[in-house]
């Protein structure tokens, strides 16, 4: 069940001048999340950021009633929460979204670029438990926007692509020799920019993979009652925040 | 013992709070959040009489203080509200106002009609102001002769209350505000957006895919706060408050201003519990200041 709750920051993990995971507490038991899962933070003591700020969950612990969030500082808002003093207060409304489907026994594929990784250690986890194997496959600028590797390799093997050649194959993700050829995945899931995403959605079309992608449309509400975040889709234009963020690619019309 | 109950042309409202088209979708996505029986009413998403797909994405921008959107009016159509949504929605002990919108006359009528024998439903909010479609909407609301022209043709068609919804994009709201009430209007409701734009100056282009938007939030406050004071002073039908409402406090200056009852807007975006916070705020200040009844409040200002 979706609810508002106020949650306390434990402290933030910086992975360079501009990204970090913030981990929060709460005093009450915290709600049950899927991976691709999203809250709607409100950034606290920013008078000129109005409106929330829809985060991806990293991860949730629910022994200690800790959640994480890996952001990255793109605007005020998102600079703002990571500028906050340890114990202060956040108040964050969640779960909310749909998720990514759990495939039981099989071989998945899971592609990622800037923010877009945030849900996959959650995803590699509960795909894990079903006997899937995962294989990662991270796209970034540089060496040094290449994140939470450590995380991902507990779960299954990790490819990088890096625009400059700094780490792993030179390029797009697309242009990553795994795809060349014939890929034995039965599954993609992709989260990253659009074009990223659109990129891989099409490779996975042609390959005849299911590939799901899930978007990050800009949003107010986060609950399905402004109608600002819509996507194009096969059944009409669809809120992103709740008919997603996870889309079967086949369905977007982008 | 505060007396919360107020009236808008003979219905009673449990209380003065209720909530704005297009910022509420139909009320079910609040029902995690709060008990939607508690509201004095709900003003559902605007509705035409077709599928509308509404307009391209991006729609909204955030502003100072406030955000634009530019939604276009996307929904379903009036049969899928009634046979799909109607049916489900109809249970919580508040009152459901269908906001219906239309490119012709024709439209507005064929809506109303489709409603007057819904038994639950005893009003409806014609929006002759929304600023984000290419043909209609505003265009109702900012002619007096044509915002008439529409609230007659409803009105021989509804036998129940009709509140009009007035855009703020005019020169003189109360001159629109007396024709829609010479009209045979039973409430208006005011303010709908201010028309308003965002410029992406890195890109040099328009951030929404309208170009122009609809403006609310606290930014706007005072100018609604101003409209609903004027056209307290030029008609004699009640008025429901609309503009920036964040608080408790907000909601009172609103009703102080003239206004009978109150719509929470994009405040719902932001606290999705907020509605009844405002409600308990209103309640208490009753309390605190020896108001027995909350319409007592109503164009109070001392001035």
């Amino acid at each position: 069940m979706k609810r508002v709750q106020d949650f306390n920051v434990v402290g933030y993990n910086w992975l360079n001048k501009d990204n970090y995971i913030i981990t929060l507490s709460s005093d009450s038991d915290i709600e049950n999340i899927d991976p691709g899962n999203f809250a709607e933070i409100k950034v606290p003591n920013s008078p000129d950021v109005f409106l929330r700020r829809p985060i991806s969950v990293l991860d949730v612990d629910h022994g200690e009633n800790t959640i994480k969030f890996y952001i990255k500082a793109m605007g005020k808002g998102t600079r703002q929460l990571g500028n906050l003093d340890v114990d202060s207060k956040v108040n964050i409304v969640y779960p909310l979204g749909n998720s990514f489907s759990i495939i039981h026994r099989k071989k998945v594929l899971i592609v990622g670029g800037g923010s877009g990784i945030a849900p996959f250690i959650m995803l590699a986890s509960k795909l894990i438990d079903v006997s899937t194997e995962v294989t990662f496959l991270i796209g970034a600028r540089s060496k040094g926007d290449v994140f939470l590797t450590d995380e991902f390799n507990k779960f299954g093997k990790v490819l990088v692509t890096t625009e400059d050649g700094s780490m792993g194959e030179k390029g797009l993700v697309t242009q990553h020799s795994i795809f060349a050829g014939n890929m034995d995945f039965d599954h993609i899931y992709t989260c990253g920019p659009d074009p990223m995403m659109k990129a891989v959605a099409q490779i996975a079309h042609e390959k005849n993979i299911p590939c799901e992608a899930s978007l990050e449309n800009m949003m107010a509400c986060g609950i399905g009652a402004c109608l600002c975040c819509v996507t194009p889709t096969v059944r009409g234009n669809e809120c992103v925040c709740t008919e997603g963020p996870v889309f079967n690619s086949k369905d977007l019309k982008w | 013992m505060v007396n919360l109950n107020v009236n808008i042309a003979g219905l009673n409202l449990k209380n003065p709070v209720t909530t704005a088209s297009g910022t509420f979708g139909f009320g079910e996505e609040f029902e995690d959040f709060i008990d939607l029986n508690r509201l004095g009413g709900i003003f559902v998403k605007g509705l035409t009489l077709k599928n509308r797909e509404g307009n391209d994405y991006p729609r909204m921008a955030e502003t100072p203080s406030g955000m634009l959107n530019a939604v276009g009016l996307q929904n379903k159509g009036i049969d899928y509200f009634l046979n799909t949504i109607y049916p489900k929605i109809k249970k919580w002990d508040t009152e459901i106002f269908p906001n219906i919108n239309g490119s012709v006359v024709e439209d507005y009528i064929a809506v109303a009609e489709k409603l007057n024998d819904v038994e639950g439903i005893h009003g409806l909010e014609l929006n002759i102001s929304c600023p984000n479609v290419k043909e209609g909407g505003m265009a109702f609301g900012v002619s007096c002769p044509s915002a008439m022209a529409v609230t007659r043709a409803v009105r021989e068609v509804y036998d129940k209350i009709i509140i009009v919804k007035l855009s703020p994009n005019v020169t003189d709201i109360t001159e629109i505000a007396k024709g829609v009430e010479s009209a045979g209007a039973d409430a208006v409701s005011l303010v709908n957006t201010l028309l308003g734009m965002a410029i992406d100056a890195h890109t040099r282009k328009p951030v929404l895919s309208t170009i122009t938007g609809g403006l609310s939030g606290p930014a706007i406050k005072p100018v609604a706060l101003r409209m609903v004071w004027q056209v307290y002073n030029a008609v004699k039908i009640p008025i429901v408050g609309i503009g920036g409402i964040m608080n408790a406090t907000d909601a009172i200056e609103f009703m102080l201003a003239g206004s009978s009852a109150i719509q929470v807007g994009t405040a719902n975006f932001i606290d999705p519990q907020i509605s009844i916070k405002i409600i308990d705020g209103i309640k208490e200040y009753c309390s605190n200041n020896g108001i027995a009844n909350v319409a007592d409040l109503t164009g109070a200002l001392i001035t």
